[in-house]
């Protein structure tokens, strides 16, 4: 099974992130790492093209920069990666993304394509519900226990009350919530040949996808924090607080 | 102008969020429902009582819906027109919305906690954890497609009359097609989380699925709802649906304990809305007492259970 597994670098979430104060961008360093969201994915492809000899072929958008999430990825396993790295794709919206993605993909050819359901520093949840309907695929979304048999692909998807299982025939799409797999940690022998696997870098125009744009920011303003209230250390008696605070509130 | 909003129906009912988006939608003119499930005349009322004045009723039966409501969704907005069309956040939501922008090749704005159509569309949305505000323009000619944040406004019933109802057909969606086998739904116990008036919420921090149990407890004697962060979720401690945050659901209930919980923004997002937040962590440097009302700096395994003792003996 040939298996494309979406992927994104993103700014290293544990530090605060920073907007150019011209196009209100996120701004990227040099050195951005695989958003942690990513990893089940590729755990999923992974065991898939385990089960079936398939490959796992990485595709990611955005400012290549040092690649070090890339090879953080290819670590893990995948075979090899397509970057679409282009000045004019900067800013891009969901919509772009998911058009520059699914060429490429389409392009390379696919079986199966794995994304998260949305990434770490942006989220709209969306660009794979996009993708699926630009590949003309079944998106099998919020997707947990994935099973393919016989050209099948069945999962549980998350409901608001609990979970349906669906089932659709390749090539479809699957977009995995967290926590659907335990991500395999590379081992140093991945963490080696990763430095050598291919990675591929193309353009939108390579792939004749023109960025449109619908909407353009206006303002970014900081939305005001809650104040906060008091804090105090437990030393036996604390409880006697939080009853105190639901009597206020009138719960109880 | 003619807003648009999609519908799905949760357990034999409009969704909650679809009901909020009518708030919404109604103060700017006619409103057109896109309703997808078996639906009944208790639906068409609760939608009528709550603004819509026109009804498309899409029954996929065991199909998947995103593909088929998409593509009719994107059919009907052809031949009717229409200035925008709202989404809420449920999954379907927004398995549709981002099926429909793709088919229809019009950007989505996501996020939004307010929509404004004095000149043009114009869209607050909350990035970052909800800690920065973003105002879209959209200048792609309509509709506009915009996915609100749940809560983002009121649903409320102002007694409109029935709408008018038209059945849609199921349109052949080919190779995009799925099905769903097996419906299940997780029972919970308590009140429904997201209309609670009381949420305790545990975390990480309770150290096991036992642990979870005084969680439970607590819920139980102030009649609230239990919830949990997606630690707790990823562990298997609880199912999904008591996953509060980003990917999981908004709560806004008058009180609001986290207990164990460390207060990732992914997290807070889900609840900042609660009138009165109370947070227990024995970590002082938690960012979840940057925004509590009330913070305990001590051991859950102490605290909690003494709150308990002391709930007991009042009742
Ligand atoms: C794209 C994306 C979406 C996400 N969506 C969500 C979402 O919807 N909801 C969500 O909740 N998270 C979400 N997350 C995850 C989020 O970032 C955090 O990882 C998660 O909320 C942490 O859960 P936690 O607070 O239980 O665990 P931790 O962060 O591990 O915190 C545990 C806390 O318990 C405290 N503690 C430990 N022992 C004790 C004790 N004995 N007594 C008192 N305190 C103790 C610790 O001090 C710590 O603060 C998302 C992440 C991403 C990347």
């Amino acid at each position: 099974m040939n298996i494309a597994v979406c992927v994104k670098q993103i700014p290293d979430p544990a530090a605060l992130y920073e907007l150019d104060s011209e196009n209100h961008w996120v701004i990227r360093p040099n050195d951005q790492v695989l958003d942690d969201t990513d990893r089940f994915g590729i755990e999923i492809g992974l065991q898939l093209a385990e089960e079936s000899e398939g490959t796992v072929t990485l595709f990611s958008m955005g400012p290549s920069g040092s690649l070090q999430g890339i090879r953080q990825a290819l670590a893990m396993g995948a075979d090899k990666a397509v970057l679409i790295d282009d000045e004019i794709l900067k800013g891009s919206d969901a919509l772009t993304t998911a058009q520059i993605l699914s060429a490429a993909i389409a392009k390379e050819g696919f079986d199966l394509v794995v994304a998260g359901m949305e990434s770490t520093d942006g989220y709209t949840g969306t660009v794979p519900q996009m993708m699926s309907e630009i590949l003309d695929v079944p998106c099998l979304s919020f997707a947990r226990n994935v099973e393919v048999e016989d050209g099948n692909v069945t999962i549980e998807r998350q409901t608001a009350s609990g979970y349906e299982v669906v089932s659709a025939k390749l090539p479809a799409l699957l977009a995995v919530t967290a926590g659907v797999v335990e991500p395999r940690y590379p081992t140093f022998k991945g963490i080696m040949q990763a430095k050598s696997k291919p990675v591929d870098t193309l353009t939108a125009s390579d792939l004749g996808v023109e960025p449109h744009i619908g909407q353009t920011i206006s303002s970014v303003t900081d939305v005001e924090a809650r104040a906060s209230g008091t804090v105090i250390e437990d030393e036996g008696e604390a409880y006697l607080k939080i009853v105190e605070t639901l009597e206020q509130a009138k719960v109880i | 102008m003619t807003a648009w909003v999609f519908a799905e129906e949760i357990e034999g009912s409009p969704s909650e969020g679809s009901l909020e988006l009518l708030s919404k939608a109604r103060s700017h003119g006619d409103v057109t429902v896109f309703y997808v499930g078996d639906g009944s005349d208790a639906s068409w009322t609760t939608l009528g009582n709550h603004g819509a004045t026109k009804v498309y009723h899409l029954d996929p039966g065991d199909s998947l819906p995103s593909a088929p409501a998409a593509a009719s969704l994107a059919d009907l907005l052809e031949s009717d027109g229409g200035e925008v069309v709202l989404f809420g956040a449920g999954n379907t939501d927004r398995d549709v919305a981002g099926r429909l922008a793709a088919r229809l090749g019009k950007p989505l704005v996501a996020g939004a906690i307010d929509i404004d159509a004095t000149d043009g569309i114009s869209v607050t949305s909350e990035i970052l954890g909800g800690t920065k505000a973003v105002a879209t323009a959209i200048t792609a000619a309509s509709p506009a497609l915009v996915a609100t944040r749940p809560k983002a406004f009121a649903a409320e019933a102002v007694g409109g009359s029935a709408p008018e109802v038209v059945s849609v057909p199921v349109p052949d969606v080919g190779r995009s097609g799925a099905v769903i086998v097996e419906r299940h739904v997780e029972a919970s116990v308590g009140p429904d989380l997201e209309a609670a008036a009381v949420v305790v919420s545990g975390g990480r921090g309770l150290g096991s699925a036992e642990g979870f149990e005084m969680v439970d407890e607590l819920a139980r004697l102030l009649e609230g709802a239990v919830g949990g962060t997606r630690a707790v979720v990823d562990a298997g401690w609880v199912p999904y649906s008591y996953q509060v945050g980003q990917t999981g659901k908004t709560v806004k209930p008058n009180v609001y304990i986290a207990c164990a919980i460390s207060g990732a923004m992914q997290h807070v997002v889900g609840m900042k809305g609660s009138s009165t937040i109370i947070a227990i962590n024995k970590d002082p440097d938690a960012p979840i007492f940057a925004i509590a009302d009330l913070g305990i700096v001590g051991d859950v395994h102490t605290v909690v259970p003494q709150l308990i003792g002391a709930l007991k003996e009042r009742a």
